[in-house]
Parts: structure tokens; sequence; C-alpha cells
């Protein structure tokens, strides 16, 4: 062990704070399995550090009847807005990155800012807007939501990454007579496919765990999973254990996708410091 | 269309049409965006100066009576104040967490992929779970009823560090941005890795050959160079800070010690139906984000344009 460190310059004490640090962010998910996996029994806030005595799926069945209708929801709101999302960036930033007309670089800044805005700040014309275009309630108007307000990072992911695309390419598109369409779809859409997962899954990610506008714009039977767990959490019927399991059940999907796409959730974090 | 010399006065102009097909495909997205963002800021600014409580729209101009009223509001004092808390103990605790660790991980230790791994998968999760768990964890329960860390504190012997957590009077939100720093402090970290990553080796070995210890490396040369990645880094949290909601909503319910702007913003609106307060305090957290952000967005932009 040492002697791998020591080559890299690195000293095996390091692995100290490192390894306390590790515990700190495994806290949360600890207690979450810990407790999850404990039959109703057994369950006690004062044994709460120790082990289960065997595993059970008390608290996570229980969990899964109070979500099972929200989970759906999410994944009905997720789906079509990352799909949708990815799309519309790629669109916007291959134009703003390879196909600029007069004002392309002011257009850009101007859809950027939309990423950084405090939602408070749109959240009563929203409401309103979405119930007089008969919206409001429904999964599908948080679709166009999640959509509308993805399209500052997706612009920006996909127009970072056209950046890169060296010009001589859509020259050469050019002057083989290629025009707008034929230069996206058959030059910069092939090139453009780890991009796709990056903003995919960005999206999937900040829709599934957005509470915002969920909580204002739908009613109990288009919950997704955020408000319910937070209503859940909130109500003194539901025991602390069940809401532990609940809490993880919630986490699963994103974690999932970050545990296998980890590399590309990481690049779609760092493009929000707007730098590659 | 065909590239013979002779033809190029022609050939330029279809291509200027050409790019205006650029317009036309991202024109969906700036109408959205147009309406979405700026039409709807817009329109709670117009709230903001209006008189509308109750279900009903009222569009009565008032003025600027709605941010008066607010400046004078107790409880938008106690926003502020926790707000400047919160801030503070998010900003700092993941600007030191996260360069320590980055400084650790920067070495080559082995296993470097497995901590970067587990550092940062808080930022997957959303506030909305953490701030479920974390109300477990922080239980200020005392006596008989120690939960949570306090009593994984008196387990391990630590029981100085027992505590009421966000239940603690007047400093009970700095509790709050505990989890905050739980889950960003990984983005910090990362940040400052790429940036440490940047950093040529013979810098320091420079540096070194002059006689600089370890430390004076890290004090004189690489902090002074990731200065920039610092300032990006206190923007976006800071900005973050200043949106945090879920977390609290998640953590605490709408305790008014534990009160922020949007939080406020939304109890007094969907709540209490002032939806000219609401629309105010909308309007005051937009400036205080757009104050941030604008400079490092026009700064940002203009150094990727020198380029």
């Amino acid at each position: 062990m040492s002697s791998y460190d020591a080559k890299h310059g690195g000293k095996a004490w390091m692995h100290i704070p490192l390894l306390a640090m590790a515990g700190f962010y495994l806290i949360p998910i600890f207690i979450m399995l810990n407790t999850g996996f404990k039959s109703f029994d057994e369950v006690s806030l004062a044994t709460m550090w120790e082990l289960p005595s065997g595993i059970s799926f008390d608290n996570f069945v229980a969990a899964w009847d109070a979500l099972k209708p929200n989970m759906w929801n999410s994944v009905k709101i997720v789906i079509p807005a990352a799909t949708i999302s990815s799309v519309l960036g790629s669109l916007n930033g291959f134009v703003l990155a390879k196909w600029k007309f007069r004002g392309a670089n002011i257009i850009f800044p101007i859809i950027l800012f939309g990423m950084f805005i405090p939602y408070q700040a749109v959240l009563i014309p929203l409401v309103e807007f979405m119930s007089r275009i008969g919206l409001a309630g429904s999964t599908w108007g948080l679709v166009l939501v999640h959509v509308i307000y993805g399209i500052p990072i997706t612009t920006l992911i996909f127009r970072n990454y056209f950046a890169t695309i060296p010009e001589t390419l859509i020259e050469a598109a050019k002057v083989d007579g290629a025009g707008i369409w034929q230069t996206y779809s058959q030059v910069m859409l092939p090139l453009a496919i780890p991009s796709f997962v990056v903003v995919f899954i960005w999206q999937f990610t900040s829709a599934w765990n957005d509470f915002l506008f969920a909580v204002v714009l739908t009613d109990n039977s288009s919950w997704p999973v955020t408000v319910a767990l937070n209503n859940l959490a909130g109500s003194q019927i539901i025991e602390w254990n069940v809401q532990m399991a609940a809490s993880f059940m919630a986490a699963f999907p994103t974690l999932l996708i970050y545990i296998f796409l980890g590399r590309y959730f990481l690049r779609g974090m760092m493009s929000g410091a707007l730098k590659e | 269309m065909t590239t013979t010399a002779g033809k190029a006065p022609i050939r330029r102009k279809a291509f200027s049409m050409e790019k205006w097909w650029g317009l036309v495909w991202v024109m969906p997205s700036l109408i959205a965006v147009m309406l979405f963002v700026y039409g709807f800021i817009g329109w709670t600014a117009r709230v903001s100066m209006s008189a509308w409580k109750g279900l009903l729209p009222n569009y009565d101009f008032v003025g600027d009576d709605n941010f008066v009223a607010l400046s004078k509001d107790p409880r938008f004092d106690i926003d502020i104040k926790n707000t400047a808390i919160f801030t503070f103990v998010f900003v700092l605790g993941c600007l030191i967490i996260g360069f320590l660790l980055a400084v650790l991980l920067d070495k080559g230790i082995r296993g470097e992929g497995f901590y970067r791994t587990l550092f940062l998968f808080p930022m997957a999760i959303s506030f909305i779970v953490t701030g479920v768990v974390w109300r477990w964890l922080m239980n200020p329960a005392q006596g008989d009823r120690l939960s949570g860390l306090n009593l994984l504190f008196d387990k391990l012997g630590l029981d100085f560090l027992i505590n009421s957590w966000h239940a603690t009077p007047e400093w009970g939100i700095a509790a709050v941005a505990l989890p905050a720093v739980w889950q960003m402090s990984g983005y910090t970290m990362a940040l400052y890795l790429a940036g440490l990553r940047a950093v040529p080796e013979t810098l320091r070995e420079a540096a070194r050959v002059d006689g600089a210890s370890e430390y004076q490396v890290y004090r004189m040369v690489i902090i002074p160079l990731l200065r920039p990645i610092t300032l990006s880094a206190i923007i976006i949290l800071g900005h973050i800070s200043l949106k945090v909601f879920d977390l609290i909503i998640a953590l605490a319910g709408k305790q008014v010690a534990l009160d922020v702007p949007s939080t406020y913003m939304w109890t007094t609106t969907f709540d209490g139906y002032f939806f000219n307060r609401g629309a105010a305090i909308g309007i005051v957290l937009l400036m205080s984000v757009a104050v941030l952000v604008i400079p490092y967005l026009w700064y940002t932009l203009r150094q990727e344009r020198d380029l």
C-alpha cells in the first residue's frame, strides 16, 4: 500500500483523514440501510446505530406501498422531460457554437442567465399561467416546466461540447453541399452521443430531485416522489424507520445512475461552473 | 451549391440565408425562455407592486409599498440573519473541506477513484432525501430520548459534542448548513482537484528548489494560482445558498426560527395568499442572486471570447 502511495507522492497517513471523511459521507446511507433492513420489532431510536440481527424487508414493503404511485409519477415526468431537453439542448448548442448568426453571442447569455435565477421569482406567474392553460396539477405540466427551465444548462453543455469540434469539419460539410440539417444530423450528431448521455442523466437527476416546481404544480394524484416523501416525513403517522426506507427508495434511481454513469454525471456537474 | 469561382458572390448570399436558419432553430427555445424567465420575472415585478392579497388577482398599483413593508418586517430580519449565517457556514465549510480533500487526493494516493466517487455521491441525491435523513440524525432530543448523532457521540464518549442542532436558539440555522456541506463539499473538491491538476509540476519543483517547504509551496504558489477557482466556487455555492429551500423544508418544516427568504416567499404566497409580499420577496431574491451571477457570467463569457 505504502509503496504505491510513495511512488506517487502520497503518504500512508493521508488515508486516515480520507477514511474519516469517507465515514462522514456514508453516515446517512448507513442509517437508511441499517434502519431499512431491520424488522419492525427491532426498530427503536435508542438502538439506531446497532446492526440488525437479520435482514427484514418490513420497512421497504411499507415504504413501497406508500410511494409506489409517486415513483411512477416521477418516471412519467422525468423520462419525457430529460428526452425533450436533450434534443432541444443539442439544437441550440449546435447553432450557437457552429452555425452562428448575427446576435448569437447575445442570445447565449440571455438563455444562460435562466439557470441561475431563484425560481421564487417566477413562481406566481408560473402557477397562474399553468392553470390558465390547464396544465396545473398534471404530470405533463411538470414535464413542460422541466424542459423549459432546463434549456439553459442543456444548451450550455452542448454548446461547450460543439465548440471543441474543429471548424474544418463544418467547412468540409458545407463544401460538400450540406445544409444546416445535414451538417447537424450527419456530422455533429454522431459525435455528440456522449454529450447526450451527459445531458440526459443531468436532466434526469435534476427533474427527479426537484421539489419546488412539483410542490406548487402538482396535486396528490400527480405528486412525484420528492413531494410524497416530504409529506410522509411530515406526517405523524408514518414511523421514522419507514421514512428511512422511503428515503433510500427515492434516492435509489439517481444513485444507480451515479454509480454506473458517474463519469457523465460529473461532466454535467462541472459544466454548472461554466467550465469544461 | 457548387464551388466554382465564378459563382462565388451568389454562393455567399445563399450562405448568409443559410446562416439565418440558425436563428430559426433556437427560436422555440428563445421564445420559451423569454416568456418563462424574463416575461415571468416582469410579471412577478408587477405583482410585487400590486395590492394582491387573497385568492383573486388584484393588480392595483401600490408602488414600493410591499418592499417598504418587507424592510420593516421582523420576520424578514430573521430571514436575512439566517441567510447570512447559513451562507457563511455553508460556503466556508465547503471551501475548507473541498480544498483539503483535493490536496490529499491530488497526491496520487491509492484508491483515489474510490474516494472521489464516495465524496461526490451526495450530489446525486435530492435535498429532500438529505433533509429527511438528517432530520433524524440531528434529532435534538436530550436525556433518555437521545438519538441520532447525539447518541453516537454519547456511545463514542464524545459527550461534549452533544447539542440541540437546529433547535439551538438563534444559531439553529448553522446546523442546517451541515447537511448542505455534506451534499456540496464533494463538488467543491472536484473543482479544486481539477485546478490542482492544472498547476504545472515545474512550478512546484521550482519553488522547492528555492527552498520552500511543502506548506510554503501551497501558501505562496498553489493557493494564489487557484484563486479563480475559489472565486467560481464562492459564486456557485453562494447562489445555491441564497436559493436553499428544499433542504430546510424537509429538515425542519415551516419553522419561523429557521426561515429564509425562499421559504418565507413560499409560505406567505401559497399558505397565506399574500401574493404581493411573496412577489416582493421573489424580486429581492432575484436581485441578490443577480448581483453575484451577472458579473461572473459577463466575465467568464468575455474571457472565453478573448481566448
